[in-house]
């Protein structure tokens, strides 16, 4: 009986040290949440601007460059996945990892080779595991990514894209083994409660073009460079934005997803919290009522045994 | 405001500055370039690394080494896009 009450009372220490643990994550990622939605703000100005110069450049130059056309023939498709460094996040990894295995079946079975790219620890653990090849990897700023990682990444996929597959020998050096398409996997910060993992196409590029409104004077830009020369330059700096609002958001994803795991663990630890101490409570008081009723007895027995002489 | 121009310094991670100017100096790969009020719609890729000085009214200048970068002006004024754009020690002038 006193054997049992030890038992509990070790559980007790372990939920409640776990619960603290669970806590603590909680708060840090709920603080998390809210600088991360900041820096989305923060980064959205120039996400506005640069898709709308875009749409101007777009409709004036000449569509030739190698990031907005549409190969012919697609052999092999590159597919970025935007995982955790970190896990104790719920489903987050999980959602994003099955959402980009759903895009890879789909693009292997309209007969593509697949390039798999991958940001964040736990999606190349995936990988790893499973002796899958990786093209290229990036980790260690999941939480709190800047615009210089997004242009590592962004120029790696870039100079891949150019490169291309060498499927048809029209764009990029020979022998180098590029992709033809880009995808993107990220998650998608609804709101506090929803996130979702999503795949996106990032390249070719598909630019809006400026719709001529009949109210609205079209403003006929000067350049400078040329408008095609304008276009070289300034796509893979839009690529690299789309790269970064995708990095930022699947971090805000990740810490909305973080916070409601703790916060259920940290629930679900007060729940185990409450009834091992009623457990507890109940077998130390059957402990005490037995010691009673055997002194009573043990009593009883001597009194008896007394009486008797 | 007929007479100011209203300018954006926008860099990715944050809006760095907006405000009401009379002019905006800046260097594109063709040349310098002045913008005044009203100026045309133009595009500008901006050399590297660049500088821009943005004239407030009262004569002030304010100097921003950019990264990156590159303009456009439009109907509603000027704004300049950049990668990373930092406040630079004004020149005395």
């Amino acid at each position: 009986m006193a054997g049992q009450v030890q038992a509990l009372r070790r559980r007790i220490r372990t939920v409640k040290s776990t619960k603290k643990i669970a806590k603590a994550q909680e708060l840090v990622a709920t603080s998390r949440i809210a600088k991360a939605q900041e820096r989305v703000n923060a980064s959205r100005p120039y996400a506005e601007a640069i898709t709308k110069v875009l749409g101007a450049l777009a409709t004036n130059a000449s569509v030739d460059n190698p990031l907005l056309v549409a190969r012919e023939r697609v052999q092999r498709a590159g597919v970025l996945l935007i995982t955790s460094d970190r896990g104790l996040a719920g489903a987050y990894n999980a959602n994003a990892i099955r959402t980009a295995e759903q895009l890879i079946a789909q693009l292997k079975s309209e007969g593509k080779e697949v390039a798999v790219y991958i940001v964040g620890r736990k999606g190349l653990g995936f990988y790893r595991f499973r002796n899958r090849p990786v093209a290229a990897s990036w980790t260690g700023f999941s939480e709190r990514p800047s615009f210089a990682d997004a242009k590592r990444i962004g120029d790696a996929l870039i100079e891949a894209f150019e490169a291309g597959s060498d499927a048809d020998g029209t764009f990029g050096p020979e022998n180098i083994e590029g992709v033809d398409e880009l995808h993107i996997v990220s998650t998608e910060f609804k709101s506090l409660m929803t996130q979702s993992a999503n795949a996106k196409p990032l390249a070719p590029v598909q630019v809006e073009k400026q719709e001529k409104k009949s109210s609205e004077l079209k403003a006929a830009y000067e350049f400078e460079p040329e408008a095609d020369e304008l276009l070289d330059a300034l796509l893979p700096k839009y690529l690299n934005t789309r790269l970064y609002a995708a990095l930022l958001d699947s971090a805000a994803s990740e810490s909305a997803s973080r916070r409601r795991a703790m916060k259920s663990a940290s629930d679900n630890a007060d729940d185990l919290l409450k009834r091992y101490t009623r457990e507890m409570n109940s077998a130390r008081q059957a402990a005490i009522t037995q010691e009673i009723s055997e002194i009573v007895g043990g009593a009883n027995a001597l009194a008896a045994a007394g009486s008797d002489v | 405001m007929a007479n100011q121009l209203h300018v954006e310094v926008v860099a990715v991670e944050e809006k760095v500055w907006s405000g009401e100017a009379e002019m905006l100096v800046a260097r594109t790969t063709e040349g310098e370039i002045g913008v005044l009020p009203g100026h045309s719609p133009l595009l500008g890729l901006l050399t590297e690394p660049s500088q821009v000085r943005v004239k407030l009214a009262g004569g002030e200048q304010l100097t921003y080494d950019v990264a990156g970068g590159f303009l456009s002006i439009d109907a509603n004024g000027v704004t300049v896009l950049a990668e990373s754009a930092t406040a630079a020690t004004p020149e005395s002038h």
